[in-house]
């Protein structure tokens, strides 16, 4: 097959943008923060670029580019995208930019520091997606947590280097734990092989011929490392403190874009490479997804920090996605792979918001506001839609996620239990609870602090933030065509994967 | 006309699109009225000509279909964007855009001087699209889109004045109640769309529909089915056990209570059943269920409405008594009676809201009955219009209301049996008795106010005219729906439209037994002559001797409490369901399984990592030896394992 550069250059955008980036003066803020932007506007216009000459009618890899890269060991470069690794492309490259708007005005100092992590982590970021050689996913992987690092430690709140630190040892640890299952899954692919290689493409061919306690083994080393990204049930506790102490444009991309990593994990790894373990633990997995996404709602429910609330909700919405990834049905894992674009739009159009308004007030305390929909109209427009979409109101993007995940998940056989479902569809009663409890006590009533009265509307520069994410919002919503037929062979090609395995030629 | 069907649904969207984005700049608040019931008046005539169009065709080809776009495709589901238009579809259609037209003009009246005319219009045109959707939608995931977005506008419209104090709280706290509550239903609607969808693999009506009568499926799928989306049905339509935020949501504006809390949204429960009458007809069982809990609600709901002094909350406990009715209806196989009676009970219930209103806006707000008396002189219109309503409700020949109750009334009877007609005629005298309660303590008697100071008033044209139609209606309304005893075979107009939509579904159920005309005008006769007593002794006792109310509330001073309290059930709900919620997520899975469990779980295991360090770090001894040691025993280790493993 010929080499397909595009997504070389899309990775080499954002790095070629950050080392430029080092060449600017400090002082020079305005500049720094201009070229920032149009790097990532341009690795935008990239990946649409890539979008309009995906062929959606196949779900094998595409604009596949490979190399030997560490000869001895058969370590391949070698990227290449299906339509799930384009949608979450497609939403990485058109998060980060709206982000660094974001922070212009949020982050005062170090400003050429901050944005050059911005772009290093988006290299990272896009590295993962497009990753189709185990040991380059793992360098991406790791890749991305230096910045992140950073980013929370350095230009975060109070106890910031309490949840940096967090941050990094939960991650690490499952990180680890997936590089000695690396290495394992292809020193045992040998025996099969004949050779060793860590190209995932190959592996796929001969995983699934492992033994169901290697497989075993292989799949939870996997599942915990993506598991604590996601984060699933009991494994959360980085994140609420991470959200809070990190500044809105980290917990924007941390929602957005990180917590996909671990779902596309278990879609790109787990499920292919593992297909027996996979549909063996599906009911375990499914059932803490279950409970991450009641609980993570009762949690939310009660939070006195609105950022610590949309961290917490974070937990249900991805229990959602989990439990559509383990339902193995078309259905669900659509309905997955639509869902984790829609939690990046909304969850990272309410930190924004939260944002906002704590640049306003330097609070997050709900008890602080009360009534300010008088005082801000236009704000409070915006985070009615916004909430109203994280709720899953059909017509907006959230319920098409669920409600195909929620279809496919109650007609799983491999699930082959009704509970699943009843238990999950009681969260959408807790998501409406909790961002309306929110809602009602932030923007209704009466104005309950004189201070509110100073805090001024949005600026043109934050509407024009909040624009295009609505735009996505009400699209997907109501035409979600567009994004479910791009993904719609890749799930097909993955569920084929686990479903009938290649099998054994007698060596 | 059909084709365009779309118009009807759209022209509300546009509407809502214009007042929403430019309403705050639009400085003229009749330009705004204009565009909000203009947008509606313009729907109903596509409805109109639909209907008209449908009306020339031959009975077997009164079914169309109008294809927008495909709105969900994954695996073997595809949901279109898609409309049907059928003989219900139409009948909803008229009345919602009907009455809504009728409403939006008099909330121009209204709403005259409220300084956000422009949110009030553009949420009204929202709520008429996504009622449109509801009632259109040729499948059950759009008329899901339009069930949840009737919430929403229930949500905001509730919660409209949303700086207002309303009772313990604020308005928008009962937008939010009405919104969670609608939820809980919502989910049983949801989980009975999976599994049709697992049964039938479609949630296309015409699909389901004939797979259901084809399909080899045990009876107990369809009575869990049809049960999931009865629970959606009691939380839209505020049926016990869901009933609790239609009180509440008359903390709303009162046009909103009359065409969102009265005349259409809380009656698509109903329209879904009937929608859906094939599944529920080969679910006896839940039939049975439906026809009880109708009942009873129905009863249980006028129970209350007898001693309230709030006009809009005896309203509220009226409708939700009346939807039991309708409930009643379809549970006993009735079901274009129960439509029958939610058209009436659209254009009666409406008036009675908009009178109230009326009367609410000529008296400063003051909705409390006991501060009314005497407004008959001040507002004939408003007067005589609540009146001519008033006979419709309680059942009196030949208002509209008296056509519709019987008919369900006498199907009670001869479908289920004689205690579901006893219990219904029951209500039908405390219904006639409260509403000429709030009617004679309003308009007649003396004034309970201080006539220096409020000075009441007619209200204008605009709001007038509205009344006046929704009266003849009231009172006309009934004509189309005669019984067959003195209209003869296929006389009842309405039902021979609605009979082909019910066909298969009355197909399914057998109903034995016959009965002569003499029981018929007999039942029917029991039931006028109690509501005339029902009407005749709340003017004894409210016009003639109001010292009677006041000592037989004394005498039976608990029962009056639990009813004047509603039966306490909100507060039944808050300690028994809502408190131990939240308590429990918060002090047992916030503060204690998240932060000290599952936290400290972590911090120890990283605290003891960092002790362990302590001592790891003496390992470091800088002794180049022993880490060539160390390292020559670690490969031989790893090299075993290696060679152990292949």
């Amino acid at each position: 097959m010929e080499n397909n550069l595009l997504l070389t250059y899309l990775l080499f955008i954002p790095l070629t943008g950050a080392v430029v980036l080092l060449f600017f003066k400090s002082e020079n803020e305005k500049a720094i923060k201009y070229f920032g932007l149009a790097v990532s506007v341009i690795a935008f216009l990239l990946a649409l670029y890539i979008y309009f000459n995906f062929d959606s009618n196949s779900g094998e890899f595409q604009f596949v580019h490979k190399f030997k890269w560490i000869a001895n060991l058969s370590i391949f470069y070698h990227v290449g995208i299906d339509g799930i690794a384009l949608l979450l492309l497609l939403l990485t490259t058109f998060i980060t930019p709206l982000t660094l708007i974001s922070s212009w005005s949020g982050i005062t100092k170090k400003v050429k520091e901050f944005t050059f992590f911005m772009l290093f982590l988006e290299v990272g970021m896009i590295g993962v997606f497009i990753s189709l050689d185990l040991f380059l996913f793992y360098v991406f992987w790791e890749v991305m947590l230096i910045p992140m690092y950073f980013i929370i430690g350095v230009w975060g709140g109070k106890e910031r280097i309490y949840a940096a630190v967090k941050f990094f040892i939960y991650t690490m640890a499952g990180s680890l734990i997936m590089l000695v299952a690396i290495v394992w899954l292809s020193v045992h692919a040998t025996n099969y092989l004949g050779y060793f290689t860590t190209d995932l493409v190959e592996l796929y061919s001969v995983a699934p011929l492992f033994g169901l306690d290697v497989q075993t083994y292989l799949f939870l080393a996997f599942a915990l490392s993506f598991a604590i990204k996601v984060p699933l049930f009991p494994l959360h506790t980085w994140l609420p403190d991470a959200h809070v102490q990190a500044p809105t444009a980290g917990s924007v991309i941390l929602a957005g874009v990180l917590l996909k990593m671990g779902t596309y994990g278990f879609l790109r790894f787990n499920l292919p490479l593992f297909p027996a373990a996979s549909i063996h633990f599906a009911s375990f997995i499914s059932i803490l997804a279950v409970i991450g996404i009641i609980y993570g709602a009762l949690v939310a429910m009660v939070q006195t920090d609105m950022k610590k609330l949309v961290a917490y909700s974070s937990v249900a919405h991805l229990g959602f996605v989990v439990l559509g990834i383990f339902a193995m049905t078309q259905e669900s894992v659509q309905g997955a792979v639509i869902q984790m674009i829609n939690h990046g739009l909304s969850t990272g159009a309410l930190f924004l918001l939260v944002g906002m308004i704590y640049e306003r007030t330097h609070t997050r305390e709900i008890s602080y506001y009360g009534g300010i929909a008088k005082i801000v109209p236009v704000y409070s427009f915006f985070l009615m839609i916004v909430s109203l979409s994280s709720i899953g109101l059909p017509g907006l993007n959230g319920f098409v996620g669920e409600f195909l995940i929620l279809l496919g998940s109650f007609k799983s056989t491999v699930l082959n239990n009704w509970w699943f479902t009843i238990i999950a569809a009681t969260g959408v009663i807790f998501a409406a609870v909790y961002l309306l409890w929110m809602y009602k006590r932030v923007v209704f009533g009466e104005v309950t602090n004189s201070k509110l009265n100073e805090i001024t509307d949005l600026t043109k520069r934050e509407i024009f933030i909040l624009v295009p994410v609505i735009i996505f919002i009400v699209w997907i919503g109501v035409y979600p065509s567009t994004f479910l037929n791009v993904s719609e062979k890749s799930t097909t090609k993955i569920l084929q994967q686990v479903s009938q395995p290649p099998k054994a030629e007698l060596k | 006309m059909i084709d365009l069907i779309y118009l009807a649904v759209l022209l509300p969207l546009i509407g809502f699109l214009v007042n929403g984005i430019f309403g705050s700049r639009i400085k003229n608040e009749k330009v705004i009225g204009l565009i909000g019931s203009g947008a509606i008046g313009l729907a109903f005539l596509v409805v109109a000509g639909a209907f008209l169009q449908t009306l020339s065709l031959p009975v077997d080809q009164r079914t169309n279909y109008v294809e927008l776009f495909t709105w969900i495709k994954a695996g073997g589901l595809h949901i279109n964007a898609a409309y049907q238009v059928d003989q219900l579809s139409l009948v909803m259609g008229l009345i919602v855009t009907g009455v809504g037209f009728i409403i939006h003009v008099y909330s121009i009246g209204y709403m005259h001087g409220d300084k956000s005319v422009w949110r009030f219009f553009a949420y009204l045109n929202l709520f008429i699209f996504a009622m449109m959707n509801l009632i259109l939608a040729d499948n059950f995931v759009l008329m899901f889109l339009g069930w949840e977005g009737v919430g929403l506008c229930s949500y905001l419209l509730i919660g409209f004045w949303y700086d207002k104090p309303f009772e313990k709280s604020t308005t928008s706290a009962a937008g939010m109640k009405a919104f969670v509550v609608n939820r809980i239903g919502d989910v049983g609607f949801l989980l009975g769309m999976f599994l049709i969808y697992l049964t039938f693999n479609s949630l296309n009506f015409t699909d389901v529909f004939a797979r259901a009568s084809s399909f080899d499926v045990p009876g107990s799928v369809f009575t869990l089915i049809t049960l999931f989306l009865f629970i959606g049905a009691t939380g839209k339509s505020a049926q016990i056990p869901l009933f609790v935020w239609l009180p509440d949501a008359m903390a709303g504006p009162t046009p909103v209570s009359a065409l969102i809390h009265a005349a259409t949204m809380v009656t698509a429960g109903v329209y879904m059943i009937a929608r859906t009458s094939l599944l529920y007809a080969m679910a006896p069982t839940t039939m049975m269920i439906v026809a009880v809990i109708g009942v009873f609600t129905a009863f249980f709901a006028a129970t209350i409405g007898l001693v309230q002094n709030d006009i809009k909350k005896v309203l509220a406990y009226s409708t939700i008594s009346q939807l039991g009715y309708m409930f009643l209806a379809m549970g006993v196989g009735a079901f274009s009676a129960g439509i029958f009676h939610l058209m009436t009970h659209a254009f009666f219930k409406a008036l009675l809201f908009l009178g109230a209103g009326s009367v609410i806006h000529s008296m400063h707000a003051q909705q409390d009955i006991r501060y009314f008396g005497g407004l008959k002189k001040y507002m004939p219109v408003t007067y005589g219009t609540f009146l001519v309503a008033a006979f419709a409700i309680s059942g009196i020949p030949p208002f509209s209301g008296f056509f519709s109750k019987d008919e369900i009334l006498w199907y009670s009877y001869t479908n289920v049996g004689f205690f579901f007609w006893l219990l219904g005629a029951i209500t039908a005298v405390l219904t006639a008795f409260y509403i000429f309660r709030i009617h004679f303590l309003t308009f007649n008697g003396t004034p309970r106010f201080d006539e220096k100071r409020t000075h009441p008033h007619e209200s204008p044209k605009v709001m007038t005219i509205p009344l006046i139609i929704l009266a003849v209606l009231s009172a006309v309304g009934g004509f189309i729906g005669i019984p067959e005893i003195f209209s003869g075979e296929n006389g009842n107009v309405f039902s021979t439209w609605l009979a082909p939509v019910f066909k298969a579904a009355e197909l399914k159920l057998s109903y034995f037994g016959s009965y002569s005309h003499f029981e018929e005008l007999l039942f029917m006769s029991i039931s006028v002559v109690g509501a005339i007593a029902g009407i005749l002794t709340a003017r004894y006792i409210y016009l003639s001797k109001p010292e009677i109310a006041e000592s037989t509330a004394r005498k039976y001073g608990r029962v009056y409490k639990i009813l004047l309290n509603k039966y306490y059930i909100d507060e039944v709900y808050e300690s028994t369901v809502v408190k131990p919620i939240i308590n429990g997520s918060k002090s047992f899975l916030w503060k204690m399984f998240d932060v000290k469990l599952i936290d400290g779980f972590v911090n120890g295991l990283a605290g003891s990592v960092s002790n362990a360090s302590k001592y790891l770090r003496k390992l470091q001894t800088g002794v180049v030896q022993l880490y060539a040691l160390v390292m020559i025993v670690g490969i031989l280790l790893a090299l075993f394992w290696v060679i152990l493993s292949l």
